[in-house]
């Protein structure tokens, strides 16, 4: 899977909860999102870009794919 | 001609009060507001009559329906006579049969007496009518028709020419006996007015439109007029060259998410006509050009009658066995998952199959293929509507019945056009709106419904492409801060602390109506009057499609509307409600089904292990707790080379998925795609193996429309392949090794039933009872739910979402100044893999750009132009319509035609919830050019089009050859 899109991909869902959710739950909100649908490549595919920086990811983006990392390993 | 077991009862229906009359001697009791012709007929006693049928007002012309009513000197017409307390009637004397004797006489003097020869022999009414009358000697002698041209009767359409410029049907009018059915059918039934009288007395004749052919006239070829007409006058072409039908199956149409009941009519294994079910519960009777008639293509030459496979596809393509086949399918697919994973194949099911074969392409993939990569062609359309709707009321479905729009005050239309999409549900709308509910209609283009006879929309809002939410925010705000919030609604439905949350944020003054203006493009006066309307007209009624759903924003867009009915207590009663107008005929059954990667049938999520538990037993397998592939990620994922195997059944992705270049390069990486379908389509020419697939015909099953409607599908024809789908699919799923061994596809509904809460009171034994039922069927409700989310929402509480706007990606620029969007037109149905093998391409041959007359100015494009469409990601070239029905900055076109190559200009945008793509949002420049690029060339030579006939369409033809 290309990084690029998948990270537009959760840029875009972090639109939606950005004003939606409030702070302390968007980021949560956001991973939920993935973990429910997004099959286990694409979530590990953005879980190892985000170890490798991360570059692209906006800020609640970041916040939600930590969650996902630190969800999937626990 | 209506259908060949239809027993007419001469006026419609009416539901007053019972009234207890006497007809005959026979005391009987009816409703209130029944005619007494048919209270007669009721009774048993069919009095007869030439100018009544009951789809159609009664009319009172003919005067051979006369009655004798004690205590009046008068004999009545018993078509316009209502029935009364006590009221004696007599329907047979000597003075009645003698007076109707008279009638019929005078009918049968102007009329040929070729009865041996003529269509409509044995079923022709006024045949009938002279048998009845005891009909023996015509006293007069009559006006030959071909006098009536010398007389200087007629002028065009002359009482002796035979119009037979429609494709399916022809009007001879010297068979026609003037009495109105066909020009009230259209009025009535179908809303179009196509038809009047004209001249007066002997002189009075039928025409469409201003006395011109039928092709050329307003008529949408509904064929309701045809139905409607008592004679042969106007007549479907097949029972002249086939004959009369001899049996009749009641089945449903395979077309648009109406789901219209057809009965089937056939002779000698043929099919000769098909006739709207009177008794169809979401088409009463009526039908459009596309169920009526456009179903040649079953037994086009183009369809495959052999399995075939190839081991690359640059070979030719080499006919097997069905064995053979489904060996070849299941080996290559267990090759590619004993080197690449389990993972690295998946299947996609299409919305043009049963709710049964859907089922089983999904059991196949979560069985014999072992994981959850399984995806519908809902993707590319309704996903939105599942995930918005799911998450605000509880239920990924529609509201309401299509009936409910009778009881609709205020009709507020977004992003659809159902007059051309789904037609028949289009013409009920008509007749609403003609008793004087009110309209609102959101579309960047000028619709028919915004004006169109004896219609105008009360507000138009043009909405400017991609802008969608935040025209919904901007009403919300105006039903926030004016006070026009359900309060006491509200308070006892939905959650209160998202409610606040919404409402604080619509009531932000950068969502109001003005400061949104500049973004939507739509005077923010129009944007108050509209949410005004809607929140305080009555029962306010949402209708929306794809104008809504296929955007960056679909989801949001899908909760904004949920917001708006919830705020204005517009949920939970007749006449209200959010209704998704459905594209296919069973976008809702393949969604119901559980063809999505991430849900089980129910809309029950893989990671439930209660939900999944239930499978493991049922399957005696480990259903997968993981989400699979959407179909983009089956793309992205060939072309990275973890996905390397494809099922389709159904479904053309080579045609309808966005960013054609990208479609084609992920499907050419892949090792083995199978596909099943009734024609070579362009998803084929990447295709390894081809599983030929039956018709709606040709097999057994069940349809869901866009109102949770379950309908039977029917036998018609035994399968030209020899195999139905479902069939199909259980042959490979037994080469796979995982056994299926149903024996028809009501096995296949009765494990839906145990394995689906929402279907377990569902059998095919009540289908046929009551004729169709709307889910949830269960022991709740045993017979169906027509209206939703009735005193609460399926989730309890109504949820509010927060729905910020967020601009699409793909914006108009200087290099692509002007936003492409996209529809469907009348006669051409999806990728037209269908309708363009039938004669509907008589009134569409060929996908246009519409652009409007300023931006067609300023590139120099005159109306025909060949036109050069560029966006990001790709070009093609379509012959230019200029028009003002689009405004300026916006551009249109259809997707019906594989050379017209829509898809090859729109982008890989996405809506963040579903990723159905944005088909409707695409930035494009358009330049005048010479001719169509070369593979639009060679596609157009190659394609199979049943007779391209209009004007245009020649004109390319030769422009084509001289390239």
């Amino acid at each position: 899977m290309d990084a690029t899109q998948l990270v537009k991909m959760v840029n875009d869902i972090a639109a939606f909860f950005v004003a939606e959710a409030t702070p302390a739950e968007a980021p949560l909100a956001v991973a939920g999102h993935l973990r429910r649908s997004w099959p286990p490549p694409m979530r590990a595919r953005i879980i190892a870009h985000l170890a490798a920086g991360g570059a692209g990811l906006n800020e609640l983006s970041l916040a939600a794919v930590r969650c996902l990392a630190a969800g999937e390993s626990a | 001609m209506y259908s060949i077991d239809h027993h007419d009862l001469g006026t419609p229906a009416a539901a007053g009060a019972s009234v207890t009359l006497e007809i005959d001697g026979q005391t009987l009791t009816v409703p209130g507001g029944t005619s007494v012709m048919r209270a007669a007929a009721l009774a048993g006693t069919q009095v007869p009559k030439l100018c009544a049928t009951d789809t159609l007002k009664a009319f009172g012309s003919c005067r051979l329906c006369l009655v004798e009513v004690e205590g009046r000197k008068d004999l009545p017409a018993s078509c316009t006579l209502q029935v009364a307390p006590g009221m004696k009637v007599r329907t047979q004397s000597d003075r009645l049969a003698r007076i109707r004797r008279g009638v019929v006489e005078l009918y049968v003097s102007e009329h040929p007496l070729e009865c041996g020869t003529c269509t409509a022999n044995g079923h022709c009414e006024l045949q009938d009518a002279a048998k009845t009358v005891g009909l023996e000697e015509i006293r007069y002698p009559g006006r030959p028709a071909a006098l009536a041209t010398a007389e200087g009767l007629s002028p065009t359409n002359s009482h002796n020419v035979c119009d037979t410029s429609n494709p399916y049907f022809n009007f001879d009018p010297s068979l026609c006996i003037t009495c109105s059915r066909c020009v009230r059918a259209c009025d009535e039934v179908q809303g179009t007015l196509a038809l009047t009288v004209q001249g007066r007395g002997l002189e009075s004749t039928i025409v469409a439109s201003q006395a011109e052919r039928f092709i050329d006239s307003e008529c949408v070829s509904c064929g309701a007029c045809v139905e409607a007409c008592p004679t042969a006058a106007l007549s479907e072409k097949p029972l002249a060259i086939i004959g009369q039908p001899t049996r009749v199956v009641t089945t449903t149409c395979a077309y648009c998410g109406v789901g219209c009941s057809l009965k089937a009519e056939v002779k000698d294994e043929q099919v000769v006509r098909m006739v709207p079910n009177r008794d169809g519960h979401a088409n009463h009777g009526h039908a459009c050009v596309k169920g009526r008639f456009a179903w040649g293509y079953t037994t086009h030459p183009d369809r495959v009658r052999s399995p075939m496979i190839r081991a690359s596809i640059q070979d030719a393509w080499r006919e097997v066995s069905w064995d053979d086949a489904f060996a070849y399918a299941a080996s290559e697919f267990k090759r590619i998952q004993a080197k690449h994973g389990r993972n690295s194949i998946g299947g996609i099911s299409s919305s043009r199959c049963t709710n049964e074969e859907v089922f089983l392409v999904q059991k196949l993939v979560r069985t014999a293929f072992g994981n959850n990569n399984i995806d519908t062609c809902a993707r590319v359309c309704h996903s939105p509507t599942g995930y918005g709707l799911k998450h605000t009321l509880g239920e990924s479905a529609g509201t309401q019945a299509f009936d409910s729009v009778m009881h609709a005050d205020v009709i507020f239309i977004i992003g659809a056009n159902p007059t051309e999409a789904h037609p028949v549900f289009g013409s009920q709308l008509k007749r609403r709106l003609r008793e004087g509910a009110k309209l609102i209609i959101a579309d960047p283009r000028a619709t028919e419904l915004v004006r169109t006879a004896h219609i105008a929309a009360d507000v138009h809002l043009p909405v400017r492409p991609g802008t969608n939410v935040a025209l919904l925010n901007a009403l919300a705000h105006v039903v926030v801060t004016e006070g026009l919030v359900h309060e006491a609604y509200v308070a006892a439905r939905c959650e209160p602390a998202p409610f606040a949350r919404w409402r604080a944020f619509v009531a932000e003054a950068r969502n109001s109506p003005e400061a949104l203006e500049s973004t939507t493009g739509i005077p923010a006066a129009s944007v108050r009057l509209a949410a005004r309307l809607y929140a305080t007209g009555g029962n306010g009624a949402i209708y929306y499609g794809l104008g809504v759903t296929e955007h960056s924003q679909g989801s949001t867009a899908v909760m904004g509307i949920a917001n708006l009915a919830m705020a204005t207590g517009n949920l939970g009663g007749e006449g209200k409600g959010v209704n998704p107008l459905r594209g296919q005929n069973n976008v809702q059954g393949a969604c119901d089904m559980g063809s999505f990667p991430h849900e089980l049938s129910g809309y029950r999520h893989v990671s439930d292990p209660a939900v999944r538990a239930l499978f493991d037993n049922a399957w005696g397998v480990q259903i997968d707790p993981e989400p699979g592939l959407r179909i983009p990620n089956m793309f992205e994922s060939a072309l990275d080379g973890s996905f390397l195997g494809l099922y389709v059944q159904g479904e053309d992705i080579a045609q309808s998925d966005p960013n054609t270049h990208h479609v084609h390069a992920a499907l050419a990486a892949m090792e083995c795609v199978v596909v099943q379908d009734l024609f070579l389509n362009e998803t084929a020419r990447f295709a390894h193996v081809f599983l030929p697939g039956s018709s709606f015909l040709e097999k057994d099953g069940t349809f869901t429309n866009a109102e949770r409607r379950v309908s039977r599908v029917r036998k018609v024809l035994e399968p030209l392949v020899g195999l139905a789908d479902w069939e199909v699919t259980q042959r490979l799923s037994n080469a796979l090794g995982y056994p299926m061994a149903y024996t028809h596809p009501s096995q296949i509904m009765e494990e839906i039933a145990r394995l689906t809460p929402t279907f377990s009171a569902l059998t095919y034994e009540k289908l046929d009872t009551l004729g169709s039922l709307q889910w949830p069927c269960n022991a709740e409700y045993p017979n169906g739910t027509p209206t939703m989310h009735v005193g609460q929402f399926v989730r309890g509480h109504g949820r509010f979402f927060v729905t910020e706007y967020v601009p699409t990606d793909e914006r108009a620029s200087r290099r692509f100044p002007l936003l492409l969007t996209t529809g469907r037109v009348l006669s051409q149905y999806n990728v037209g893999a269908q309708t363009r093998r039938t004669s509907n391409v008589a009134w569409h041959d060929e996908d246009r750009l519409e652009i409007h007359p300023d931006d067609a100015e300023t590139r120099g494009l005159a109306d025909g132009d060949w036109a050069g469409v560029t966006s990001r990601t790709g070009h093609t070239v379509l012959r230019a319509t200029v028009t003002d029905r689009v405004p300026p900055g916006v551009v249109y076109t259809t997707f019906h035609f594989p050379e017209s190559g829509a898809n090859v200009i729109t982008t890989d945008n996405s809506d963040w919830a579903t990723n159905c793509p944005e088909y409707k949002v695409t930035a494009v420049e358009v330049t005048c050019v010479a001719q169509p690029l070369d593979w639009q060339r060679r596609r157009h030579a190659e394609a199979p089009v049943v007779g391209r006939k209009s004007k245009d369409g020649e004109q390319r033809k030769r422009d084509v050859a001289a390239t």
